[in-house]
């Protein structure tokens, strides 16, 4: 399919010049390009943040949700249709910080939906204070003398919490990023891909060149073994890219779910059965 | 021996112990082998907030006629515990008579109204003293002259999964309380002269329940929320039946996700609702403000409790009407019913999915404890009356979900459905769902949200008037008052009072001005102790009543109170 086919024409775009969305964008479309996944068969989700404005610059489905939101939306809109390919778009504040909560859940509900976090360690749209994955010693207006919090780790706790397909990807390496991004929707169930990217404006530290050289790709890793995974992932050195981990025996909450056991059709396709309800307020009658 | 007492047509009973004694479960098999056995029955708890101890009570009335609201007095107290006497001790009169354990008597009450029953005895000699709630249930049947089998048949088909013989114990037990009552009737030494109606045609059922078939009659196909009293009944309600009625029931992880959820599932095409009381209703207003921008259809049951903050967890109380009518930033419509019957919560409810697809506003059932704890028999609902209008439309390619209409409101697509694509956005938004910053639109869109509210109007239900055409002085109330006021107005019997129930708190109907303006005095009788529906009244018509009626102690109405209040007013 042509990328094409996602893209908005003419459209104001909100980001800084030289922001690593850009990037995201185009890797976003190419592997929705390349999986054949039409338009009108995807819903792109979010919260609030500069990340969170994506959706906006696709022509697709959008659900543009509540700072922090995007996850539980993205949840029911998929059990409420299977059929629709689900993508739940955001930044690090917004899906790690202001969602947190969410994330977590979603992690143990695990939907069918792909989670891209868009990780830069900094806040844009509110002007540069620290985000969850902010480092020790970053300095903003508000961590006036550098962040003290430690820095939220994603993969470690999706892991912990046995996310189906746990990954990480870097703006800046567009190949990988968007075969990563393929296996994720590819995933059937819930799929975390935390995207590296800098931010040109407030964070100064972790630019590009940085990311290039605090990287590397995880290589005679297996992508099954949890214990593997999780060392990556918390390793203190540089900074692993590539698939984390996999578990290919979960079974996604639309499954999991009895309502479309024997019933295949969407919630929309259903209208109440009347005579079940008359059958079911005749019971009352009884007492039972 | 001398007739102790006579009870005629109407009786309560109130049956008062700790949390885990076994209250509910006599509530329970009582009411449903009275209504089976044709009587009419009521019944409703009040519960301390804790598993087990504390003080609770349950009052059970069986009457000639249709019984539905909470009474003061009690014609037969059966106390499970001693502390039953200070717990209840306003509502204890020198009428009432005491059934039971000698254990659980109060020292200083009149022995002569004392029918000592050994409840535990009984139940031990059998084989248990656990079965000793069931001789309970046994000897107040007996006392109504209810047919031993109806009784036995019963008992049997509540206990059918547990082994033999403990369902051949409890059946011994039920008969043994129901010879006791009998004998005591025989004796002459209680007389509980009720006639048994037909009931057989009606159903027996809580407010919670008459809630959760509403909704399931509007097509409630997905339901998200947290659990929360009093209104985790309905989120269990929709789980029991979700495998039949093909509902995705999913406990969140909090309000927020809970109502973010349901918005979504309306976007993918559901019926969603959500079901919660004040605390998580205040987590979720952002996500109410949500709906707001999107014109999301939403269904809120707000099961109301007092509050500030944790408040009173199981106790009722009317104060969130300004919650639910003001929460949410920015301006936006909204509906908000309130059921004061059975009737009420199972057609209102049903209507707030399609009133809320119609409109695409969020909509909100507002009850509160006393209303979804209560239950009583009341007419079948009738399915041919429901009507579900289907409000989504097949998208064509260049489809605009916000598209500017006359009306207000653009045909809402979803998304899989049809060529083209829907956008929503919580920022301010062009036509097509994309966020926009051009201030001349802005205006355009928000005139276009509130348009809606004249679309909320046409579908408004007026409120109901009790009584003459030609009163002199008008009661008026909402949501769970009604039945109680009802009642207290035939209490009142003076031909110059009459009730107005406003079921539509807001927007409020336009009748209601017309039927305040025509009374010469006007009392609120509201749940709440700022007179909330009183305010908004004023502020929507000038209105200002004469008399307010407040109450906010955490319990329901009682029918004598509404009654010596109101006369108060008669003067």
């Amino acid at each position: 399919m042509d990328v094409k086919n996602f893209d908005m024409g003419e459209v104001d775009i909100a980001w800084c010049p030289g922001c690593g969305n850009f990037p995201i964008l185009k890797i976003i479309k190419r592997a929705l390009a390349e999986l054949e996944i039409e338009p009108e068969n995807l819903v792109m989700v979010s919260g609030i943040g500069q990340a969170a404005k994506t959706p906006h610059y696709f022509n697709t489905n959008v659900f543009n949700g509540l700072h922090g939101r995007a996850l539980p939306p993205a949840t029911a809109i998929q059990a409420s249709n299977p059929k629709l390919v689900v993508i739940a778009e955001s930044g690090d504040g917004d899906m790690y910080g202001e969602g947190g909560n969410h994330f977590m859940h979603t992690i143990r509900r695990n939907p069918n939906i792909t989670n891209i976090v868009h990780n830069n360690m900094v806040y844009g749209l509110t002007k540069g204070q620290a985000s969850p994955t902010s480092q020790i010693g970053f300095r903003t207006p508000v961590q006036i003398n550098g962040v003290i919090l430690e820095p939220f780790n994603p993969l470690a706790v999706a892991i912990a919490l046995d996310a189906g397909f746990v990954a990480r990807a870097f703006s800046g390496d567009q190949d990988r990023a968007a075969e990563i991004i393929k296996k994720a929707i590819s995933y059937k169930g819930y799929a975390l891909v935390d995207m590296f990217q800098p931010c040109v404006t407030y964070n100064k530290i972790n630019s590009f060149k940085w990311f290039k050289e605090n990287t590397y790709y995880l290589e005679d890793h297996d992508v099954y073994d949890r214990n593997a995974a999780f060392e990556k992932a918390t390793d203190k050195g540089k900074l692993g890219l590539g698939v984390f981990y996999i578990n290919p025996d979960k079974i996604p909450f639309e499954e999991n779910i009895s309502v479309y056991r024997t019933d295949k059709k969407p919630l929309y396709q259903r209208p109440v059965d009347l005579k079940k309800l008359d059958t079911l307020i005749e019971k009352f009658k009884f007492a039972v | 021996m001398s007739i102790l007492k006579d009870f005629k047509d109407d009786v309560s009973i109130v049956l008062s112990g700790q949390a885990g004694q076994g209250i509910q479960t006599v509530e329970f098999l009582l009411t449903r082998i009275l209504k089976i056995a044709g009587f009419n029955v009521f019944a409703t708890k009040e519960y301390m907030s804790r598993i087990r101890g504390g003080m609770n009570s349950t009052q059970i009335r069986v009457g000639t006629k249709p019984v539905n609201a909470l009474l003061n007095r009690i014609d037969i107290l059966i106390p499970l515990d001693k502390g039953a006497f200070t717990h209840l001790s306003d509502r204890i009169s020198d009428d009432t008579v005491v059934l039971g354990e000698e254990h659980n008597l109060s020292d200083n009450f009149d022995r002569d109204r004392f029918l000592e029953v050994e409840f535990s005895r009984i139940a031990s000699d059998i084989g248990n003293k656990i079965y000793s709630n069931i001789v309970a249930v046994g000897t107040i049947a007996g006392l109504l002259d209810v047919e031993l089998e109806a009784v036995t048949n019963y008992v049997k088909r509540h206990f059918a999964s547990k082994s033999g013989d403990i369902v051949e114990n409890n059946i011994e037990a039920a008969k043994a309380g129901l010879e006791i009552g009998n004998s005591l009737v025989h004796d002459k030494r209680i007389v509980v002269d009720i006639t048994a109606e037909n009931t057989e045609g009606q159903i027996l059922l809580s407010g919670i329940e008459a809630v959760g078939l509403g909704a399931i009659a509007g097509g409630c196909n997905f339901v998200s929320s947290y659990p929360m009293s009093p209104s985790t009944g309905l989120l269990v309600f929709l789980s029991k039946h979700s495998g039949e009625f093909g509902i995705i029931a999913e406990q969140a992880e909090d309000e927020i996700a809970a109502v973010n959820m349901t918005i979504g599932a309306w976007y993918a095409g559901a019926r969603g609702l959500v079901t919660t009381s004040g605390g998580g209703f205040a987590l979720m207003t952002e996500g109410l403000s949500l709906a707001g921008m999107l014109e999301s259809p939403l269904v809120i049951h707000l099961a109301q409790r007092p509050g500030p903050a944790t408040g009173l967890p199981t106790r009722t109380e009317q104060a969130d009407l300004e919650l639910a009518l003001y929460a949410g930033h920015g301006e936006f419509p909204r509906l908000i019913l309130a059921p004061g019957t059975l009737q009420d919560a199972f057609y209102l409810t049903q209507k707030a999915f399609n009133i809320a697809d119609k409109c695409q506003v969020p909509v909100f059932i507002l009850t509160d404890q006393y209303f979804v704890d209560s239950y009583y028999n009341t007419d079948a609902f009738d399915i041919s009356k429901i009507q579900n209008e289907n409000q989504i439309v097949k998208t064509k390619k260049n489809y605009r979900r916000y598209e500017l209409t006359k009306n207000g409101a653009s045909p809402r697509g979803i998304p899989g459905y049809g060529d083209g694509l829907v956008s929503v956005d919580s920022d301010e938004h062009d036509e097509e769902g994309h966020i926009t910053e051009d201030i001349d639109l802005r205006v355009r869109m928000v005139d276009k949200r509130l348009k809606k509210l004249e679309r909320v109007k046409d579908e408004s239900l007026p409120p109901e008037l009790i009584g003459t055409d030609d009163y002199k002085y008008l009661l008026v109330c909402w949501g769970s008052t009604f039945n109680v006021a009802k009642e207290a107005l035939e209490h009142i019997n003076n031909d110059k009072v009459s009730l107005l129930h406003v079921k539509q708190v807001y927007p409020l109907p336009q009748q209601t001005t017309e039927f305040l303006s025509r009374a010469e005095k006007t009392v609120m009788i509201e749940g709440n102790a700022t007179g909330q529906l009183a305010k908004l009244v004023k502020l929507r018509t000038g209105f200002e009543f004469e008399h307010k009626i407040l109450k906010y102690n955490g319990l329901a109405f009682s029918v004598e109170e509404i009654v010596e209040e109101v006369k108060k007013v008669l003067d």
